[in-house]
């Protein structure tokens, strides 16, 4: 789609074959329309940054307040460089991507286990499922002062908070996708004299699956939040604690550059599960694109 | 095909007394059911949604306990799906993340496991040959249109061997030029495995055209309000349909069906 070919923009013409007149707006909207998509977001993120330059520039804004784009741009090298060369700020990353894996693992674990038995009992789905539901909907990250409380300010506090952020979407997304499977699937494998051993590993899981990979793209994003939510409170270690330590100086150029960090690494995390769920769960309509390469 | 079979004249199905009543709903589907399909016979069940001709089929599959009645497979009392029964539904109902030549083991994977159905690999790509699926073999059904994989499931009915088949409307959800040609194609299939056919369908044309035996049946209760025997030469083809006979037959079958809403 970002290839196809720009040129004119032209409306098909009225019934009575007359062309319309277009405003310059119009013009516009179709060009922007039309541009191949990487450009198109350059496009919108050198808007953003000029409109963040011109109002450290002339909109009176303390660079203390509000870094200019450049200064972070900067920060965002120096930063790299620590990391590059292994400084104390690498020791810092690592240790906040160990609570976030050590969290999401353990989410993905109970989570499954949990949702795999909501969704294929009646007492889960009528009285646990909608528990969960409520505490999915509800600020858990209100919780992470509990969870320091509980589990002190080591390491553990954190990962388990980052689970606990994490695991209601899986359980929810996987006791969903229990009942995914058509009732002619079922009645096919029955044909079939099927185990239910078999309709639960050749088809229950199978059809599951797209609602898992959904639960845990979103268990992904919500461990990262959980970490430096409680590195932010529970103190001490951590990539989130750093952020912190940043703001606490206003420096703030330090602080996004910190961020823009952290959000690369939710990018990758994020990515890593959709490749999984690309290699797994190929044949779901929401990956269809990848139809063509087959070997 | 088996050995010992006295051609045309083994009973195959033999049905009794049967009743079926569904609890929950408190439906009254099938009422006094009593029949016999005679080996290599091809018989279908036709007749307004409600009659109970899909549900017939589903216990006649093993798939339902009947709440009355006993339903004889080869002299033995079904209480299960048997082994030597091919059933097929109105959706091909392919699973998208397998390919097709892994769709049709399907059946034989479940039964013998996932070893040894390597060895039925050719087999299955022989049968998608001969439905015309040759170079589909490695595609998934995602790829496939709806006759395409109609074809497919047709195949993986067909890969245990199975002397008895049982059809649930299953050219239904296809257009009209493509469900003649699977009509035929089935004919085929069917005469050269002398195989025993028990369709369920609502096109009248259809069940005219494929069977030996019409059973016209009406709704609340679902019962066998009558019985057409098509006596036309084999094999049928779409010039069939043509025939003076055929129109008549077609005639028949209406009227049954009319009389059988009437009195309900």
């Amino acid at each position: 789609m970002a290839l196809t070919t720009p040129v004119s923009g032209r409306e098909p013409r009225s019934a009575g074959g007359r062309r319309r007149k277009r405003s310059g707006l119009g013009r516009a909207g179709s060009f922007l329309n039309n541009l191949p998509q990487p450009i198109a977001v350059l496009l919108v993120v050198i808007v953003v940054l000029a409109f963040w330059q011109l109002i450290v520039a002339v909109g009176g804004v303390s660079e203390i307040i509000l870094p200019p784009p450049l200064a972070v741009i900067e920060e965002i090298g120096v930063v790299a460089v620590q990391l590059a060369t292994g400084g104390f700020l690498l020791g810092q990353l690592w240790l906040t991507i160990q609570e976030i894996v050590l969290g999401f693992l353990l989410a993905s674990a109970v989570g499954f286990l949990l949702g795999l038995w909501i969704g294929q009992t009646r007492f889960g789905q009528r009285a646990v499922m909608p528990l969960f539901v409520v505490v999915e909907a509800s600020p858990k990250i209100a919780f992470t002062p509990v969870f320091i409380a509980w589990f002190g300010f080591g390491i553990s506090s954190k990962f388990l908070m980052a689970a606990f952020m994490s695991v209601f979407p899986v359980i929810i997304n996987t006791a969903a996708g229990m009942s995914a499977a058509s009732e002619d699937e079922v009645k096919l494998f029955r044909s079939m004299r099927a185990s239910s051993w078999d309709i639960f590993w050749k088809l229950r899981i199978m059809r599951a699956l797209p609602f898992i990979f959904a639960g845990l793209k979103i268990a992904i994003v919500s461990a990262v939040t959980g970490a430096v939510a409680a590195e932010f409170i529970g103190g001490g270690v951590g990539f989130g604690e750093q952020v912190r330590v940043a703001a606490s100086r206003i420096a703030l150029d330090r602080v996004f550059a910190l961020i823009f960090y952290l959000s690369i690494l939710g990018l990758i995390l994020f990515g890593a599960i959709s490749w999984a769920q690309r290699k797994f769960a190929f044949w779901d309509v929401t990956s269809i694109t990848r139809k063509k390469e087959k070997k | 095909m088996s050995a010992g079979t006295l051609e045309g004249t083994r009973t195959v199905y033999r049905i009794e007394g049967l009743d079926h009543v569904f609890d929950a709903a408190e439906v009254h589907a099938l009422q006094d059911i009593d029949l016999r399909i005679l080996q290599g016979q091809v018989v279908s069940f036709i007749g307004p949604s409600g009659c109970g001709k899909s549900t017939l089929l589903t216990i006649m599959a093993g798939l339902l306990e009947p709440s009355r009645g006993t339903v004889l497979l080869n002299g033995e009392d079904v209480d299960g799906p048997p082994d030597e029964v091919g059933i097929m539904f109105q959706r091909a109902t392919l699973l998208p993340w397998r390919t097709t030549v892994e769709n049709v083991l399907l059946p034989i994977e479940l039964r013998h496991g996932k070893r040894r159905t390597k060895a039925y690999r050719d087999q299955a790509e022989d049968l998608l040959q001969r439905v015309g699926l040759a170079g589909f073999e490695r595609r998934y059904p995602g790829e496939l249109s709806g006759g395409m994989a109609q074809r497919a499931a047709i195949c993986r009915m067909l890969i245990t061997e199975p002397d008895v088949l049982l059809l649930d409307e299953p050219f239904g959800a296809l257009d009209e030029l493509t469900r003649e040609r699977m009509d035929l194609e089935l004919q085929r299939i069917a005469a050269a495995r002398d195989a025993t056919v028990v369709l369920v369908t609502h096109s009248i044309p259809e069940a005219v055209l494929l069977s030996d035996r019409v059973y016209a049946m009406s709704a609340r209760p679902g019962r066998i309000s009558e019985v057409i025997d098509i006596d036309l030469p084999r094999p049928r083809t779409l010039d069939t349909m043509a025939l003076p006979a055929f129109v008549d037959y077609t005639g028949r079958v209406r009227r049954a069906l009319d009389r059988g809403h009437e009195d309900s």
